[in-house]
């Protein structure tokens, strides 16, 4: 099963590849991981999908407590969480495609952030699935994608903080 | 007090209360060893490879259970280190290992001598820093010690850049006496809740077992780990790493279990109704097929690392505690309580466990013409008065000291259980006497093994450490030899041992004693020679052991418990 899990680390040069590190050497799935620091700036934030077995999922949540540099963390999935990704996606836009690109982005809620003569840049935040339907929408070629792993969060009074 | 960052070091080092460092200099560690050179508080000991320091620093460790602690320089010095700090790694063995490194304006630009030694131990430390401020060397070497010890313990390693270490720029200095850190709060007390449920559990038993491991022995819990069983009356095993940590020759103890365990103890595991595993984990070599491991039991586990628990094998009552800390908690609970074991139950399982017991699993041929290896260590048990401490190498030799030296004291096996170093047991011998001058050390080894840090023999010369080298010599790589009889139909694909040197004649060549023994007669006289006659010397002794006796009884690969064989004769071949 899909998990995404939350950490708390220490913003220390090093420790996102104790981190990294962990996935291969124990041969467990990274799906997407996304890090940034926080509003503490001795702390980054790492949202890490996975997926396994219970009993694999347990134990990465314990490797992972164990690591010296994590101060914290939570499965969102075990609860009611949000999960957000942002997609940023280039495409060529030749005559009649352009009006059809333009009306896609505004259906999907994105925003086109550049435009030349022949392109669109459209940025685009969603869930994961939300974003693969619009590439699938997409009639027009797609020239390049950036997207930013999942970032999560959750729902309600609870959060995660030291 | 200002100091300079080799000041600091030193300094530091002599507040923690090092007693030892050893190490090898090279170019990023000078300024450290010059002010090395400053002082005499620290004693620092001259291998003549960086493994041998850290195997030396962790027999210290598993010998007095204080910290080892290694200097060695950048690039080649650390990757020399790593064998032994994975070694460390694997049994949770408490070391501090100082590596240098370049200069910080050379890091990352492949400068000489340059390696990324925080990357290349990071699988194998509980952490590891890099210290690139002056201002955090003290209490970055503080957290090392503090994380080193505590908790599940393991080695940590600080990479010094070569410029931090300066000797003309120096800071205040003062001791931190100790640390904080948020992410790291290692659990100590159980659950009381859980506790009491372990103990409902234990005394509702027909057929207990008590397993215990390496966690015993770092806890320190050894005295409550006796009251707990004899309060009891269960039978117990223990694992390679626990070997010492309960009575060898106590009635209630059964032998070591797993792999080259008594048939009795693998027999009890598999037979059991309630498992109190006790610092333990699980590890393959014990649990056999996890499949068939213990079907009848309902599982209890005492460990201080929560990814310990149910890594291997689901339990049924999870503790996460100190080993020490626990088990008087259970002593306490048991004390107050008015149920006892059921006795008449407990009387029924001992008599099926004397059964077990009579199939006397260790039997060898006593009346071979050739050296039999059990007859050395049955005879270095009987001269060294069982009291010994006794390091070992890796492989068939391991195993029958594992069987047959009954370690009645704790600390004084000292193996590399998880890893499987060969090449440990001589320099880790040589922490063991050095913490220990005036008592027995014994290296029982191999000639395959013994060679793989055979240099350190000079370093035994340089320091008068007397030794007892208990080379069991079969000109083979004994436990690869063995398995590829029984699993490669006797392809003895490169397992053999040509070209030996003289080791008699090596031996004295450092200065040291060498002995030959041909005979199985001859075993026990030169055992006495060599711990009465030449107490103050290393001995050599060079046993030429039978070269196709294997280690029973043996569980293969993919076998439970209970399918264990017993000898050459269960395997259908004699």
């Amino acid at each position: 099963m899909r998990h995404i899990i939350s950490i708390l680390l220490e913003n220390e040069s090093g420790a996102l590849s104790r981190v990294a590190g962990l996935f291969t050497a124990r041969g467990y799935n990274i799906e997407s991981l996304t890090v940034a620091p926080t509003e503490d700036a001795t702390l980054s934030r790492i949202t890490l999908v996975t997926s396994g077995s219970e009993e694999v999922i347990e134990q990465i949540k314990k490797q992972l407590n164990k690591l010296v540099d994590v101060v914290k963390l939570v499965d969102l999935t075990e609860g009611e969480h949000i999960e957000r990704e942002m997609m940023m996606i280039k495409v060529r836009t030749n005559g009649k495609d352009r009006e059809e690109v333009r009306r896609l982005a505004d259906i999907f809620r994105g925003r086109i952030i550049d435009v030349t003569d022949s392109t669109y840049t459209i940025e685009l935040t969603g869930n994961g699935a939300k974003l693969d339907a619009f590439i699938k929408a997409l009639t027009a070629p797609i020239l390049e994608t950036v997207r930013s792993g999942v970032a999560g969060i959750l729902r309600g009074e609870k959060a995660l903080h030291t | 007090m200002k100091l300079s960052g080799s000041e600091i070091i030193i300094q530091f080092l002599q507040d923690e209360g090092v007693e030892y460092l050893f190490g090898y200099p090279g170019g990023a560690v000078l300024h450290i060893y010059d002010e090395l050179y400053k002082q005499n508080k620290i004693k620092h000991i001259l291998v003549r490879h960086e493994q041998g320091a850290t195997h030396a620093a962790d027999g210290y460790a598993r010998a007095t259970g204080k910290p080892g602690v290694v200097l060695v320089t950048s690039g080649p010095g650390a990757t020399n280190a790593v064998t032994g700090i994975a070694t460390a790694y694997m049994d949770s063995i408490p070391m501090v290992i100082i590596t240098g490194q370049v200069a910080t304006q050379y890091i990352g630009s492949d400068a000489f001598q340059e390696v990324d030694s925080v990357g290349i131990t990071r699988p194998c430390v509980k952490h590891n820093f890099l210290v690139k401020r002056l201002e955090d060397m003290a209490e970055t070497l503080k957290k090392a010690f503090y994380i080193a010890t505590t908790g599940r313990p393991g080695p940590v390693v600080v990479d010094i850049p070569k410029d931090v270490t300066a000797p003309n720029i120096k800071i205040d200095y003062q001791y931190p006496d100790q640390v904080f850190m948020r992410s790291y709060n290692p659990t100590v007390k159980g659950h009381p809740k859980q506790a009491k449920r372990a103990v409902d559990l234990i005394l509702s038993a027909k057929r207990p077992m008590i397993y215990t491991g390496g966690g015993v022995i770092l806890s320190h819990a050894e005295q409550e780990l006796i009251e707990f069983t004899q309060h009891l009356g269960y039978p117990i095993t223990n694992t390679l790493m626990g070997l010492g940590s309960y009575p060898g020759s106590d009635k209630q103890f059964l032998g070591m279990l797993g792999m080259h365990g008594t048939y009795e103890a693998n027999m009890a595991m598999h037979e059991c109704d309630v498992l109190i595993a006790i610092g333990a984990r699980f590890d393959d070599r014990v649990t056999g097929d996890t499949e068939k491991f213990c079907p009848h039991a309902q599982i209890i586990h005492i460990d201080i690392d929560p990814s310990s628990i149910s890594k291997n094998i689901r339990v049924d009552v999870p503790i996460v505690g100190d080993v020490k800390t626990v088990l008087s908690g259970f002593n306490e609970e048991l004390k107050s309580r008015k149920e006892k074991p059921d006795q008449k139950a407990l009387a029924k399982w001992w008599d099926q466990i004397g059964k077990w017991k009579a199939e006397d699993c260790l039997q060898y041929d006593r009346n071979s013409s050739l050296i039999k290896p059990q007859l050395v260590i049955e005879k270095l048990y009987e001269v060294t008065g069982g009291d010994a401490f006794v390091t070992s190498d890796v492989g068939q030799h391991q195993m029958f000291a594992a069987q047959f030296y009954k370690f009645n004291k704790t600390r004084r096996w000292i193996n590399s259980g998880g890893l499987g170093t060969m090449g440990f047991g001589l320099p880790a011998a040589m922490g063991v006497q050095l913490a220990f001058p005036n008592e027995k050390v014994a290296c029982v080894t191999g000639e395959a093994s013994i060679q793989m840090c055979i240099q350190e023999l000079s370093t035994c010369m340089q320091y008068e450490l007397p030794i007892k080298i208990v080379t069991l010599n079969n000109r083979y790589m004994g436990m690869v030899r063995q398995w590829q009889e029984f699993i490669y139909e006797s392809r003895y694909s490169h397992s053999y041992m040509e070209a030996l040197p003289d080791f008699v004649k090596l031996a004295e060549s450092y200065g040291h004693i060498g002995i030959q023994i041909d005979k199985p007669s001859d075993v026990e006289d030169a055992l006495k020679e060599a711990f009465d006659k030449y107490k103050n010397r290393l001995v050599f002794l060079n046993f030429i052991t039978d070269q196709s006796e294997n280690v029973y009884p043996m569980i293969m690969t993919g076998q439970g418990h209970h399918e264990m064989y017993l000898s050459s004769a269960s395997r259908g071949l004699a």
